[in-house]
């Protein structure tokens, strides 16, 4: 049998993702149980802060929420690429930078067009 | 069984079952839920593979920026349920052709190929010792210089071209009005 290569660093994350499973299903259950359960029709109709609601639920979204969840995944990546960059600076030294400086500036270009042409207004 | 395989194991069967549940669901939304549970799974897996590094941008990456972008998509898309689940139904044996024939190919790539294991640069203890993190930046800024430097342009032009798709162009802007 040869050493095991499991990640044995990881073991309190798996403790801790089991107590937050445990904490939210317990409680569920027992809630569920405790509970008095009465419902009527008036109770299980949806509502928003105490207002019947107008309109279906499932209305079209403006472009505009796509094109800032767009964007928003494009400068995660790049900020992605940032981390082993920034763990590595100094044994990569100034060629890293350069590096780095290179990619950062091509995406530059793009944060300046979308600043220009008004992507980042709401209006 | 050891620890390695039931852990393995149960990624496995969660990431399976949920992607079942992805593609059977009538909600769209609650399909993109189904995949968070997928994404947290695949996360698992690569923490297995002690690729940390990649485990946290699979959870950063995915389940946090891309899934927001599926959601939007699909409430931006606005179909309704009904419409949606009819069309599913009626293009199933092309889903079904599709899928077969890529599980097919998997399959043969498996069964008819020689997978010899071959350890490259970096085995397991060469990267526990100088860190995950450490080890794709290593070879990521020296031997990928170049692609790591296109990766930039390919967002630049995945970021122009969200931008040139949605906005409203006013005549002012140079461009055609009401889109």
């Amino acid at each position: 049998m040869p050493e095991t290569h499991l990640p044995t660093q990881y073991l309190p994350v798996l403790l801790l993702l089991a107590l937050a499973a445990g904490f939210v299903v317990i409680n569920l259950v027992m809630g569920s149980l405790v509970r008095p359960k009465r419902p009527s029709a008036e109770k299980l109709t949806p509502y928003e802060s105490g207002i019947p609601p107008i309109g279906q639920a499932q209305r079209r979204f403006n472009v505009r929420f796509y094109l800032v969840s767009m964007l928003f995944v494009l400068f995660d990546i790049e900020t992605v690429f940032l981390y082993p960059w920034a763990v590595l600076l100094k044994k990569l030294g100034m060629f890293g930078f350069v590096e780095m400086a290179v990619f950062i500036m091509i995406l530059l270009v793009g944060y300046g067009y979308a600043w220009k042409s008004g992507a980042l207004n709401w209006d | 069984m050891n620890l390695d395989q039931a852990f393995f194991l149960y990624f496995a069967a969660m990431i399976v079952v949920f992607s079942i549940v992805t593609i059977t669901r009538k909600n769209p939304v609650y399909a993109v839920m189904a995949l968070l549970v997928v994404f947290f799974h695949v996360a698992g897996l690569y923490v297995l593979l002690n690729a940390e590094f990649i485990a946290a941008l699979q959870v950063v990456v995915y389940a946090g920026a891309i899934l927001v972008l599926y959601l939007f998509v699909l409430m931006l898309l606005s179909v309704p349920r009904e419409a949606l689940g009819a069309a599913a139904h009626r293009r199933w044996p092309v889903y079904a052709l599709v899928g077969g024939a890529t599980t097919f190919e998997i399959a043969l790539l498996l069964a008819r190929s020689k997978f010899a294991p071959r350890p490259g640069p970096y085995p397991p203890d060469v990267v526990r010792e100088m860190g995950s993190t450490q080890a794709i930046g290593t070879v990521l800024f020296t031997e990928f210089l170049y692609p790591f430097e296109v990766i930039s342009l390919v967002l630049l032009v995945a970021m122009i071209g969200a931008i040139v798709l949605t906005k409203k162009w006013t005549p002012a802007q140079g461009g055609e009005e009401g889109r």
